[in-house]
């Protein structure tokens, strides 16, 4: 392992790279103990210039799991960017600090001036609409726990596919295992963007796009749900207009397949019903266990503890 | 008309009639101390109309800058009346600080140090990834 690796997207993660990181986070499911101290007198630094409450929480808590500390900020008004300093510069200062690097920045493209800065292994925790590795390690994780497999799956991804970064990184990662099939639910105005589907086409993928939830949900093996977010929105009339689009609902689950998985990158806010959550197909709470335990595979495997 | 040729230097041949402007824009050349010679709509047997650029000085050149204006450049250097080496040119792999990143969310739009780096996708279509944040744009737009 370099000395300092850097995860951006989650293709710079190798096919067998996960499967060892999946292997990991089952390890620390069945066998927590054994990881508890692995990163005794390790620092991970979370720096977070946006808020994030779900993604900052899981990594800290995940290097506590590991025994190791963490240090950082939230917010870019409580760091050194609120009086001008670049990212490069506090990475150059962070990387004398910690251990390893955890970044989540609203500007696209921000983890490729920090990976460029950085001396210690360093992770994307999301920038902007762009990509967030992590969030798609859980899922990758969550599905294949429930569904035991990684291919053959047909694939609904609903919402926003048009901003959705979790939704293009998803594709991304499943277009590397066979025979997967996808349903890309959206209003017209959300649709997958050109250059994704082209990334269908050329792996030859077999995808459909609809606008019909209720047509699309009893092919599904897994029911992928995004929010419709305000913030990737320069028109708020345009967000209020799509934002209340698709709604899951107990009724509409009633043609969905028994084992079925509904994901959900979250945070929710009205597009799953609460009412869903007593299903046992609702697996978006399990998600969030699923991506402290990658993000622990993660920073091991970047350390070399593992 | 006449020009005379160079004894020592560069001759910038087989420039698309009418982009000698922006060679000599994007090469800097008005800040040269040395003759240069901007000749347009010379009438030539491969390209019906063509223009040149003689240069009388051996100046280091950015071959990516000249292969973005105009991949069917040509340059010839000349030694002693004499040439001595001949490029042919392409459209570079990477281009620095000459596209710009029109996505308002990319973070060289708030960092305004940053080079602006492009990669290149598609040779044809002259498109090219911002090596930030992936926005495409066609190179053709910048000229």
């Amino acid at each position: 392992m370099e000395k300092n690796r850097s995860i951006i997207n989650i293709l710079d993660l190798s096919v067998d790279e996960v499967a060892h990181l999946v292997k990991t986070a089952n390890d620390i499911e069945k066998n927590p103990e054994k990881y508890q101290e692995r990163c005794a007198h390790k620092k991970l630094a979370t720096l977070f210039y946006e808020p994030s409450t779900r993604t900052r929480l899981s990594f800290e808590a995940a290097m506590l799991e590991l025994g190791g500390q963490t240090l950082g900020f939230a917010g870019a008004q409580n760091s050194s960017a609120s009086k001008g300093e670049s990212v490069a510069d506090t990475i150059e200062v962070v990387s004398n600090y910690a251990d390893i690097i955890a970044m989540r920045h609203p500007k696209e493209g921000a983890p490729v001036v920090a990976a460029a800065h950085t001396h210690v292994p360093f992770i994307n925790a999301g920038d902007g609409g762009h990509f967030h590795p992590t969030q798609t390690l859980a899922d990758i994780l969550t599905i294949e726990r429930t569904k035991e497999t990684l291919s053959g799956l047909t694939i609904g991804l609903c919402g926003d596919l048009k901003f959705g970064r979790t939704v293009h990184s998803l594709i991304d990662a499943m277009l590397r295992y066979p025979d997967n099939k996808y349903i890309l639910i959206s209003p017209n105005e959300l649709r997958l963007p050109e250059y994704e589907l082209d990334k269908l086409r050329d792996a030859g993928a077999s995808f459909e796009e609809t606008k019909s939830l209720e047509d699309a949900i009893p092919k599904l093996d897994i029911l992928y749900m995004t929010r419709v977010q305000k913030e990737r929105f320069f028109n708020e009339e345009d967000y209020l207009r799509l934002k209340d689009t698709y709604v899951l609902t107990p009724e509409k689950l009633l043609t969905a397949k028994a084992d079925m998985a509904i994901l959900h990158p979250l945070p929710r806010v009205n597009e799953i019903s609460v009412a869903v959550d007593k299903d046992p197909r609702a697996k978006y709470f399990y998600q969030t266990l699923c991506g402290k335990q990658m993000r622990m595979a993660l920073i091991l495997y970047l350390l070399g503890l593992d | 008309m006449t020009v005379d040729g160079i004894e020592n230097g560069i001759v910038l041949d087989h420039i698309t009639a009418g982009k000698a402007m922006l060679v000599y824009k994007y090469l800097g050349l008005e800040n040269l101390k040395s003759q240069v010679a901007l000749i347009q709509n010379c009438s030539s047997k491969k390209m019906g109309r063509k223009d040149i650029v003689k240069i009388s000085e051996a100046i280091d050149i950015d071959l990516d800058v000249l292969g973005y204006i105009d991949p069917g450049i040509t340059v010839n250097y000349i030694k002693d009346g004499k040439r001595v080496e001949k490029k042919t040119l392409s459209l570079p792999e990477t281009l620095t600080n000459v596209l710009r990143c029109r996505n308002p969310r990319c973070i060289s739009s708030t960092e305004q140090e940053l080079p602006q780096v492009f990669k290149i996708v598609d040779r044809k279509r002259a498109l090219y990834r911002c090596a930030y944040c992936d926005t495409i744009v066609n190179a053709e737009e910048f000229k």
